[in-house]
């Protein structure tokens, strides 16, 4: 079992996701350069947060066209699993691998915080270790991670249980004073229609070591792990 | 035939009906300083391209295509062309 971190000039959490995924997991990862032509036999790959190409144009709209992204939608498609988190969940959107866009907080700033999250669905490869409605705390940092779609998505993704994530507060409650930027449906992270390529703004990867308090994000990574060692 | 340099330029702005913070809080501050009959504002962003063509519908035919390909986001955004003219 191999993850593969795929670096782009700009990224800035792909150290983070190696060290989740070797020192606390205890699994196998590998960089991807952007401009590789092969994925290196990974299983996973994850793509990191940052801002890769310093954000201009778009968050996102700029690194989709790195040659590495073209192997990374052909895993996709395989079937292969894909976790993109926070910039690489804006990454996902632009290449079309996941539906929506996320576009300025809705409160104009950038956001760094550590927020709750309930998890609103355990039937997939990501979330098959948590139970439904347990509520997280996961480190989030951001200035465009608000979450829009048009509403035949919206209802698409809540129809299939493709919102994996929503923030919420202490409580698990979704309300406005627990969204931190504008997200649609409190959306903070979502499935593709195969239910393989995770997209999230919460950084789990940050939140894997009890040194730096809960470590909720961690079964996230053993959800993975669990699926791929079947 | 001779292609020669024409100069575009597009502008693209949040598309209509959905959340403009950025649109929004410069209406609050136009208010503030008293210009109180601003009704909305949309703040996008204004790309000048200087490309190569044959004529100036091949220039303005091609920059469609750039904005649909990259410069304008089709989920979240709208993008107007202006006419192509000679650099």
């Amino acid at each position: 079992m191999k993850f593969g971190i795929v670096t782009f000039p700009g990224s800035n959490c792909d150290y983070d996701a190696y060290r989740a995924v070797v020192d606390q997991l205890g699994a196998q990862a590998a960089y991807l350069w952007h401009k590789a032509d092969d994925l290196d036999g990974v299983d996973v790959v994850i793509l990191p947060g940052g801002f890769s190409y310093g954000d201009y144009l778009r968050a996102g709209a700029i690194a989709r066209f790195s040659p590495i992204m073209r192997q990374v939608g052909e895993h996709a498609r395989r079937g292969g699993p894909v976790l993109a988190i926070c910039n690489g969940f804006q990454i996902a959107c632009e290449a079309g691998l996941l539906p929506g866009a996320l576009v300025r907080n809705a409160g104009m700033r950038f956001v760094s915080d550590v927020v709750h999250l309930r998890v609103e669905s355990q039937s997939t490869m990501f979330t098959s270790e948590y139970a439904v409605g347990s509520v997280l705390r996961i480190p989030i940092a951001h200035g465009e991670g608000r979450y829009v779609a048009d509403s035949s998505t919206l209802a698409r993704l809540e129809d299939d249980g493709h919102i994996a994530f929503r923030y919420c507060d202490a409580s698990g409650a979704i309300t406005d004073d627990s969204n931190p930027n504008g997200s649609m449906r409190g959306i903070a992270g979502i499935l593709n229609d195969e239910g393989n390529v995770l997209g999230m703004m919460p950084h789990p990867e940050r939140a894997v070591d009890p040194i730096l308090g809960q470590p909720d994000g961690l079964l996230l990574f053993e959800s993975l792990l669990a699926r791929m060692a079947v | 035939m001779k292609h020669r340099v024409y100069r575009i330029a597009v502008q693209i702005v949040p598309r209509a009906g959905l959340l403009d913070p950025q649109g929004n809080t410069v209406t609050g501050a136009l208010h503030s300083l008293g210009f109180k009959h601003v009704q909305a504002v949309h703040v996008g962003r204004h790309i000048i391209i200087e490309t190569e063509a044959p004529d100036a519908l091949e220039a303005e035919a091609s920059v469609q295509a750039m904005c649909e390909k990259l410069l304008a986001n089709p989920v979240t955004e709208d993008f107007e062309i202006t006419s192509a003219v000679p650099a």
